[in-house]
């Protein structure tokens, strides 16, 4: 490893930073700052040529110099410190200790970019993971390895839905180690105390990992946040066979980060100016979820973005939605009907759900029960619509009766505590209660068998 | 030998490059990673690297291989799983783990493998290039025919006799001209040429895909080309996933280019389990998957659809119905996109290349039935069916646009029917297919003579249904005379009750075409008998009421052997409460 230092900054533009006459400079490779007044910086090679080299800075450029700066080039590319140690801890954005004890004792050190997995290592995520959230585990299951983000707006309970999640998601029947990785790139310092306020009440501390990029911390650093926290989650899951949640929020700041280096680069933009490479640039943060042959552990990802102005079709949950393997989406007239948490079922997914259900991992009405729900639920919503042009009086009495079931469908299936732990028994049952509602003959997602079964046996 | 003198993510430009060719392959760096010339400059070459480039520096070395990106066509490759430059993902993890690693070079086909082989011609036959000289069963239903390569015509000198050969070993020589010409089970192409033919002929046998919608509605001649448009979420890669099980082709190569890594790994765990309906051995046995997933370098991403429509073709060209399931075209256009920019180019449509529409275009119509070369005039047929991911769902963006252009068939889906979980959510009322006419006189021949009639027939109610639907959300469904709410029974009933297709039950999953045709036609005499007992004087709500209603519900489910016996029996119970 060769480190060579130059003070040839030429230019230094936004977040960047161009140095001249190196030589032998790596893609990639990770760069020591110094600026005049002696303060550290890092920054990574975007673009590598025979004499010069374009140098992204993490921390922001203030303070760099076209004269007394000086850059160390390190020769290898960035990597990070992991080890179990450092569960309970809270880091920065970059990976430094945040919490005012030492830095951790290192088992490896690890690659940040990480490598994909090759498609024929990859398991089928198949374990059933119970959040205890109806509108989830009924009608959006997740499983373990899978990436399901949340899709909301400024000013929805996403951060309360998240913490949830990490506080009940469990497998049920199986007692196995579990860590949480959460990553918070631009959020406030009071949804960071959030967060930890309500790990630290259930007691679950000592199982996460935080990294923390405020809001008043540098920009450009939150594009190595979730690189960082996923080489930490990979490193627990496939070392020390836990079974790691990951929640990465707000992906969309990760995405203004990204964009504001496309644009000092002077690149040709993609759609609302985000690069023209974000979708594969989110996949490989996105992709790093999943289970391996022979591997004890898993990694599954939430990441939390909000959709500017509730735009589903906004690049940032666009691009997501098609990487991920599902999404849930709140919806801002639920949550001002004081519904919690506010799912929209209808626009949101789990894709792996087929596979995580059904009789032996959840039960065997599971299915029928949930594409049940969803066909009378956007039934009754189509109604809704209807009534309020021609009146409830023009309704039949079958249009009726779906109308009741979507209403109470929110009101009680959807709407549940904040505390409120659901098994997934308690969430199919309270759906045939719903049921009752409906019209037999309409039951058509339903096999007779479970009818007589499910439906039959509590009319008894 | 060139060095490097920038890199700029998958993008490495050389110096030093005089003398080698554009599109021609190379080996960049220490670490030998794979690449490809996309533009050369007196002395400079920009090349396209098929692997990360992190740690690559200016100064390493390059050397070119003076062949185009190629293809090695021979046995062996069926049942494989590719990345998108053809190095088989199975025989890599072996080597180095779970995690792909760089610089690795892998045949993509077992050299030590020996291959029955039968020779087909003898000492003194003249041959020509296309013609078979021999046969090699490649997997228990798919007989790998060698054929003489492109570009070798003359008389057999000698012909290897029956038994065991690895695909290396010589097999023939033909006296070509003055020179002789040595013939293996192996040849090699390059992926952005289309290999030839004779003649391209008219599709006009429908591809059978065992899904109502598409076989009744929207079918997809073999030799054929379909779009799937959708945005996130709407079932492109489940119908793909279908199509790919159920469809009547000989050979399925699926390209997962760009797309999910645990949606790979569920059609590689779901292939060999599951059985193919003609031959009753494993799915695997007929298909090839090309796996590059989202994460994996984004200029083999650009590679991996070439490289399966030229395998698609090496097997048309012995005389198999191919079909390519291409998933999703829109990452392949994106990774164009994003070599383009780092190019700099000056960008088209939404920062798309200006070539986009030329490049889709080359590439759709490498779709076709054809003869093939070689003096027997085989037909073969390479189908593509092409997901196409619009952001935001909205189809006017120039991938989706000019995929149109080119494919005749638009299976269009709408999130608005996803949103309902009513799948495949296939609009009926915006996608069509220009093959309906072609194909029909086939399947009145074969299916029943009123297979044409039918489907226009539930296609009207259909249409006369979205109008009415207008009028209901003006004035709500009372105001409408019975005649017309009969209709929009009826209509709600093809929906749900044909329309819609489980993928994941058992029976539903794939419906044979006779079926289609029963379960279609048995709404359709109940809306013929049911109007008829209206104009009687039969009120409507006693005709809703009428049992045979939720029978028809359930004809989905109903379980092979007894379905013929209880669709007679509906039609009779009809008859008998209407007629």
């Amino acid at each position: 490893m060769v480190v060579r230092e130059y003070t040839s900054v030429s230019e230094v533009t936004g977040p960047l930073m161009i140095v001249e006459g190196v030589k032998n400079v790596k893609y990639g490779e990770v760069v020591d700052i110094e600026t005049a007044a002696g303060e550290i910086k890092h920054g990574q090679v975007l673009d590598a040529m025979e004499d010069r080299a374009v140098v992204q800075v993490f921390e922001g450029t203030t303070g760099l110099d076209t004269k007394h700066t000086k850059a160390k080039f390190i020769g290898e590319t960035m990597k990070i410190s992991v080890g179990a140690s450092m569960l309970g801890r809270i880091f920065d954005g970059a990976g430094r200790p945040r919490d005012g004890k030492k830095p951790i004792v290192p088992e490896a050190r690890l690659d940040i970019n990480g490598y994909p997995i090759n498609p024929t290592a990859r398991v089928y995520p198949k374990d059933f993971i119970q959040t205890g959230i109806s509108s989830i585990d009924g009608m959006n299951t997740l499983a373990r390895g899978q990436k399901l983000p949340i899709f909301s707006g400024a000013g929805l309970p996403h951060n309360e839905l998240a913490a949830q999640i990490a506080r009940q998601a469990k497998v049920p029947g199986s007692k196995e180690d579990f860590a949480v990785v959460f990553a918070g790139m631009g959020i406030t310092a009071e949804e960071a105390n959030f967060f930890r306020k309500d790990f630290e009440r259930t007691g679950a501390l000592e199982r996460i990992v935080t990294f923390l990029n405020l809001a008043d911390d540098p920009t450009i650093e939150r594009i190595i946040t979730p690189r960082i926290a996923l080489t930490t989650a990979e490193y627990l899951a496939y070392e020390h066979g836990m079974h790691v949640l990951v929640i990465l929020t707000d992906m969309t700041n990760y995405c203004e980060a990204l964009r504001e280096i496309s644009a000092a680069r002077e690149e040709v933009p993609g759609r609302r100016g985000y690069p023209g490479y974000m979708y594969t640039d989110l996949s490989m943060n996105y992709e790093r979820a999943g289970k391996i042959i022979g591997k004890k552990g898993s990694v599954t990802q939430i990441p939390i973005l909000t959709m500017p102005s509730d735009d589903i079709t906004h690049p940032i949950p666009d691009l997501t939605g098609y990487i991920t393997e599902g999404q849930i989406v709140l919806n801002r007239e639920l949550h001002r009907k004081g519904l919690y948490p506010p799912v929209d079922v209808l626009p949101s997914l789990s894709r792996l759900m087929q596979q995580g259900i059904g009789k032996e991992r959840t039960r065997e009405d599971h299915a029928g029960v949930s594409n049940q729900l969803y066909a009378a639920y956007a039934e009754g919503r189509d109604l809704k619509d209807l009534v309020a042009v021609v009146g409830e009086e023009a309704l039949t009495d079958r249009d009726k009766a779906f109308l009741k079931f979507s209403e109470r469908f929110e009101a009680e299936f959807i709407n549940q505590g904040k505390d409120e732990d659901r098994t997934i028994s308690e969430t199919l049952d309270g759906g045939w209660e719903l049921m009752k509602v409906l019209p037999e003959r309409d039951l058509k997602r339903v096999s007779t068998e479970l009818i007589e079964k499910y439906l039959k046996k509590e009319k008894k | 030998m060139g060095k490097i003198i920038r890199i700029a993510g998958s993008l490495v430009e050389a110096d030093g490059m005089r003398g080698t060719k554009i599109y021609e392959l190379v080996k960049v760096g220490k670490e030998q990673l794979l690449g490809e010339i996309i533009r050369l400059n007196r002395d400079s070459a920009s090349i396209q690297v098929y692997e990360e480039t992190d740690g690559l520096s200016p100064g390493e070395p390059v050397t070119g291989t003076g062949q185009p990106l190629s293809v090695e066509l021979g046995p062996g490759i069926l049942t494989s799983i590719y990345d998108g430059v053809q190095r088989p993902l199975e025989i890599i993890q072996k080597e180095t783990g779970h995690f792909m690693a760089r610089g690795v070079t892998v045949s993509p086909i077992d050299k030590k493998k020996k291959w029955d082989f039968k020779p087909l011609i003898k000492k003194g036959d003249a041959v020509e290039a296309g013609d078979i000289i021999g046969e090699i069963p490649e997997t228990k239903i798919i007989t790998n025919k060698v054929m003489i390569p492109y570009g070798i015509s003359g008389k057999v000198e000698w012909v290897a006799k029956a038994g065991k050969y690895t695909s290396d070993e010589l097999l023939c020589k033909v006296k070509s001209g003055s020179k002789v010409e040595k013939v293996t089970a192996t040849q090699m192409w390059p992926i952005r040429k289309p290999r030839p033919t004779i003649e391209k002929l008219a599709p006009e046998i429908p591809m059978v895909t065992g899904q109502r919608i598409l076989d009744m509605f929207f079918p997809l001649a073999k030799g054929g080309a379909a779009a799937i448009p959708g945005g996130f979420g709407t079932g492109k890669t489940v119908t793909q996933h279908q199509l790919a099980k159920w469809c009547d082709a000989d050979i399925i190569i699926y390209v997962g280019c760009g797309e999910r890594g645990n949606e790979m790994c569920d059609v590689l765990r779901e292939f060999p389990a599951l059985k193919d309906p003609k031959s009753g051995e494993s799915l695997m046995e007929r298909s090839v998957l090309i796996a590059n997933t989202s994460n994996m370098p984004v200029a083999a991403r650009e590679a991996s659809v070439y490289t399966g429509i030229t395998l698609a073709e090496y097997y048309r060209d012995m005389g198999y119905d191919t079909s390519v399931m291409a998933d999703s075209t829109s990452r392949w256009a994106e990774a164009m996109r994003e070599i383009s920019s780092r190019l700099e180019e000056m960008p088209g449509e939404e920062g798309y290349p200006a070539h986009l529409a030329s490049r889709l275009a080359e590439f759709y119509e490498r779709a076709g039935r054809v003869i093939s070369l070689g003096k027997e005039g085989r037909t073969g047929s390479v189908s593509i069916i092409g997901a196409v991911s619009p952001p935001g769902g909205d189809f006017s963006e120039p991938v989706t646009q000019n995929t149109l252009k080119i494919t005749r068939v638009f299976w269009a889906l709408d999130t608005t029917l996803a949103d309902r979980r009513h799948f495949p959510a296939i609009n009926w009322l915006t996608s069509y297919s220009l093959y309906s006419d072609q194909v029909s006189p086939w399947l009145e021949k074969e299916i029943n003579k009123d297979w044409t009639k039918t489907r226009v027939e539930a296609m009207v109610i259909l249409q006369k249904e979205s109008e009415l639907k207008e009028i209901v959300q003006l004035v709500g469904p009372d105001a409408l005379p019975e005649k017309e709410r009969l209709l929009l029974e009826i209509s709600r009933m093809i929906r749900e009750d044909f329309l819609q297709q489980n993928a994941f039950h058992d029976v539903d999953t794939f419906c044979p075409l006779p079926r289609q045709y029963k379960m279609l036609k048995v709404i359709l005499t109940l809306h013929e008998k049911a109007a008829l007992a209206l104009s009687k004087g039969m009120p409507l709500t006693d005709i809703t009421k009428l049992e045979i209603i939720d029978k028809i519900a359930r004809m989905k489910e109903i379980p092979k052997k007894d379905f013929e016996k209880r669709i007679d029996d509906m039609i009779k119970e009809i008859t008998s409460k209407l007629g």
